[in-house]
């Protein structure tokens, strides 16, 4: 597998919301909007990368017991840097995700990426695993935050294009299973022709 | 009364998994089966009002008194993913026949955020342990209501015939986009 096809796999073939299915905690929790879900995605493609990096990087050193115990902890202490890096320059997106900041931590892709593919890969496969896992992962939110504001409150990234409310539905929780469960199946779709 | 606000809240109106969305992997993944469901749900109930106390004190006496609070994140997944791994051994030796029962759900429940979202809630919500005692129960039993009814409509949704590009995940997640909309009638109970 070249770099190229390692980076773009986690956009369609390999996408960890679409066809993996993994970190739907936030991937429900926080699109009400097109920009915090772009926002979660980016916090989550830092993390990502920087764990893989390390990950990489010191594992031979690990012994294989105490592994997934020690991937924890460096995928937390990322975790914190973004907490800590958000509520200080972006507090109004801070705001708006707030318990699942920290979730990152237990966010399925970032332990998954750690442990299926920069334990075993150099560094720089892994960087740009993570990077396109997390580019992936922050489309997929984008796209499901897009969906929902179009249809709920009738604006694109708050740019109102109706007048009044839209299917507030979308906006609510109830919304997001919905609007998630389509694009799913929309995306099966696609995979089948291409 | 404050209790009852707080159980109702859990269970009901915020309910864990259709209103806070945590721990929607485990709705996913285990809710093929009701047996299954029920299963993990006792599991969940167990972890969580565990960790919930452990990471109270944690907060109250280590964290806060040494203004480190900074660390929360890294000291709870730390404390849950260890508190997991050590119920799993005692459990074995204690209770071989609630080992049996609950023993391939506790390594699933570590990456369970509805865990660590509930025990960094207790604290952001400045309960008191007892409040966040109860806080837990009510979350887990919450989780435990959600999953079981969803694993039962799951189990009705095998013999219908659903359209070829629905079946599976999307219409487990459409399914439960609904069933979140009959919790929402909850809406304002309290």
């Amino acid at each position: 597998m070249n770099q190229l096809q390692n980076f773009t796999k986690g956009f369609i073939k390999d996408n960890p919301v679409f066809v993996l299915l993994l970190g739907l905690c936030p991937t429900l929790g926080v699109t009400t909007t097109a920009i915090n879900g772009l926002g979660m995605g980016l916090a989550t493609t830092f993390v990502l990368v920087m764990s893989n990096l390390v990950v990489s990087l010191i594992k031979n050193l690990i012994p294989d017991k105490v592994r997934i115990p020690s991937f924890i902890v460096i995928i937390a202490s990322f975790v914190t840097i973004v907490e800590l890096t958000m509520q200080a320059y972006t507090p109004a997106l801070f705001e708006a995700l707030g318990l699942f900041i920290p979730l990152i931590v237990v966010n399925c892709i970032v332990l998954g990426r750690a442990e299926a593919f920069a334990s075993k890969n150099n560094i720089i496969s892994s960087v740009i695993d993570g990077l396109g896992m997390g580019l992936g992962f922050a489309f997929a939110l984008f796209l499901l935050g897009a969906v929902r504001e179009i249809l709920g409150s009738g604006a694109i990234l708050s740019m109102k294009f109706i007048q009044g409310d839209g299917v507030l539905v979308f906006i609510l929780p109830p919304g997001a299973f919905i609007a998630l469960g389509y694009l799913i199946a929309i995306m099966n779709r696609l995979k089948k022709t291409t | 009364m404050t209790y009852i606000i707080i159980i109702i809240g859990a269970i009901f109106v915020n309910n864990i998994v259709l209103n806070q969305f945590l721990g929607i992997c485990p709705f996913i993944g285990v809710s093929k089966k009701i047996n299954t469901a029920i299963g993990m749900s006792g599991a969940v109930l167990f972890v969580m009002t565990l960790a919930t106390i452990v990471t109270w004190l944690i907060q109250n006496y280590v964290l806060n008194p040494f203004g480190i609070q900074f660390l929360q994140t890294i000291t709870f997944i730390l404390v849950i993913a260890s508190l997991v791994q050590m119920v799993e051994i005692i459990l074995k030796k204690v209770s071989p026949a609630l080992f049996q029962a609950l023993g391939i759900f506790l390594p699933l429940i570590t990456t369970n955020c509805a865990v660590l979202g509930v025990a960094i809630l207790t604290i952001q919500k400045d309960f008191n342990l007892m409040e966040g005692v109860v806080f837990a129960i009510a979350n887990a039993i919450g989780f435990g209501l959600a999953l079981v009814l969803f694993s039962g409509i799951r189990e009705h949704l095998e013999l219908m015939e659903v359209p070829k590009g629905m079946r599976g995940v999307p219409i487990a997640l459409i399914s439960a986009g609904i069933l979140a909309l009959a919790f929402m009638g909850f809406a304002n109970l309290v």
